[in-house]
């Protein structure tokens, strides 16, 4: 994991940040968390639309499983209340461990899909839960390269 | 030979947050910047529980039962576990936009509205939404440069955008929202209990004890009585009424799952028959809902380790590419920051991405004058009292 996390940092050492795409919350199902899985036009050269909607839907149902009203989380409410909210201090709440989920799920998406394409996702939790945000690198190591005077600039961004 | 290294404490993210909240214990604790009103409700509370236990709970535990002080101190025990839960935590504070995430929204907006020229006034900033059948309006923010989610508004105390936002309680120092609603719930009933409590068995102890020793005597043993005459108001009754009622109501908005925000702007009654969207139909739902629901947790990341930017001029190697927040990885990674490394170039600036410097509030005009007074407990508007104003972010008009 740690090895991992220390390839997209060197993702992100050899490329130049080109621009950043965010993806909007939908709230059309009321205050739920989930985002729009309109293809955002910016990754139309880099990305499948089908890979993009299968991320977004893929945390859509992560964030509604998160958010599901139903007898577990009463039972979790309920049990909570009695010990005075003190029973947190021991044991997570199934929200914490479906966050988590997501988290493991975003670096696996990042692994597998986006950084081979020299984009990133970022963890909607690290933007207050509004935004997908997935930063568009243009790699400056890289022959491809499509625009050298944009990957001028020196150092990080 | 002793190498003198200097070890610069970490800068944790609550210290670079804006907003006018107060933090304490390093980042656990959050409350809002006036808190004289909080450490009033503390006294009240442990004040009037302090002369109960003290003077009546001896006689009735022996002259009835001694179930009576456990089961009061049960309920004390829960009123402030509740409180200090309510003041303590994140309200469901939505983090401000990071400076690209704003710019991107801008010029989405500036595409919606077109360029505006000059001298004239934009177009509100406002996207529609439809939620079962209801068109809901999402209003921008000039202060946290976002689309406020619905049911979210504004607290001018904090300056911070709340989700969930039901208003500004000073007799709890923070904001009541999403995450801590159903903690000031159980305190006000709880409190509620206690008082009802409290104030039925000084009745049955000065009940008894009058039957003994006789009325007059009896007010003059005991200072919580003695000290209601002079006020015609019996000391537990005086809280009694507003709490009571306070409960009551707020009972009323769980039944219905509406906000104390959203009851005072009527935004589900009157005209256009416009119904809440958010409700289901059902009480028993409802309250569950909101109650039991399921409690995210803060987005805000308090005690994250806020990322130093180096300096890079010096053409070293070890910039961290573009600053983006791992609060969780790599705070344990400190391959990436050495603690020495923190000592050389440790700009002070630390994360740009914060927004450090608190954004000037760019809506001059606020919307609506609406001051709800807090709460209905308040039986004499106080001059104390801070007008629990939610800001509606009045950029409707420009």
């Amino acid at each position: 994991m740690a090895s991992e996390a220390h390839d997209l940092q060197e993702l992100r050492r050899s490329a130049s940040l080109a621009t950043k795409v965010f993806v909007q919350r939908d709230y059309s199902d009321g205050t739920l968390c989930q985002f729009q899985t309109k293809f955002p036009l910016e990754l139309d050269s880099r990305l499948e639309r089908q890979l993009f909607e299968e991320t977004v839907k893929t945390l859509n149902g992560f964030y509604a499983e998160a958010e599901k009203i139903g007898g577990s989380s009463y039972l979790e409410g309920c049990l909570a209340c009695a010990t005075a909210y003190f029973i947190f201090l021991c044991m997570e709440t199934h929200y914490e461990k479906v966050l988590k989920k997501i988290a493991k799920y975003i670096q696996e998406q990042n692994e597998q899909v986006y950084a081979p394409r020299g984009l990133l996702l970022t963890d909607p939790v690290e933007r207050g839960m509004r935004v997908i945000e997935i930063s568009i690198y243009e790699d400056r190591c890289s022959s491809r390269s499509t625009s050298s005077s944009s990957s001028g600039g020196g150092g990080g961004r | 030979m002793s190498v003198m290294v200097v070890r610069k404490k970490a800068m944790r993210k609550w210290e670079k947050l804006p907003g006018r909240n107060t933090f304490c214990c390093d980042g656990r604790i959050m409350m809002a910047r006036q808190k004289g009103i909080f450490y009033l409700t503390l006294f009240l509370i442990l004040g009037t529980c302090a002369l109960f236990f003290a003077f009546e709970c001896r006689y009735l535990a022996v002259q009835l039962s001694p179930a009576i002080p456990v089961f009061a101190v049960v309920l004390f025990l829960f009123a402030m576990a509740m409180l200090l839960r309510t003041s303590f935590s994140d309200p469901g504070v939505i983090p401000r936009a990071l400076p690209d995430e704003a710019a991107f929204i801008e010029m989405e907006i500036e595409a919606t509205n077109g360029t505006v020229p000059q001298g004239q006034r934009p177009p509100p900033r406002i996207k529609n939404f439809q939620i079962n059948n209801q068109i809901v309006k999402l209003k921008y923010c000039y202060t946290c440069k976002i689309f406020r989610p619905p049911r979210a508004s504004h607290c001018s105390i904090c300056d911070n955008c709340v989700e969930r936002f039901d208003h500004h309680c000073p007799w709890v120092g923070n904001c009541v929202g999403k995450r801590n609603y159903r903690y000031f719930y159980l305190f006000i009933l709880s409190l509620s209990l206690l008082t009802i409590y409290i104030f039925t068995f000084n009745i049955v102890y000065v009940a008894l004890k009058s039957l003994k020793i006789g009325f007059l005597n009896t007010l003059k043993e005991t200072p919580g009585t003695y000290l209601s005459p002079p006020h015609g108001a019996y000391l537990p009754f005086r809280p009694l009424c507003p709490v009571v009622g306070l409960t009551g109501f707020h009972t009323f908005l769980v039944a219905l799952n509406q906000t104390t925000n959203e009851d005072i702007k009527g935004a589900w009654t009157g005209k256009n028959r416009v119904q809440n969207p958010y409700s289901h139909g059902n009480i028993v739902k409802n309250c569950c809902e909101v109650l039991c629901g399921p409690l995210p947790p803060s987005v805000l990341d308090r005690r994250g380790i806020l990322q130093q930017e180096e300096s890079s001029a010096q053409g070293d190697s070890s910039t961290r590419g573009p600053s983006t927040q791992e609060p969780g990885a790599l705070e344990k990674s400190s391959t990436q920051e050495p603690g020495a490394a923190q000592v050389l170039s440790a700009q002070a600036v630390g994360s740009t991405r914060e927004g450090s410097s608190s954004p000037t509030r760019q809506s001059a005009v606020p919307m609506l004058p609406l001051s709800p007074t807090g709460m209905p407990e308040e039986t004499q508007p106080s001059a104390v009292e801070l007008p629990a104003q939610t800001r509606d972010d009045g950029p409707t008009e420009h």
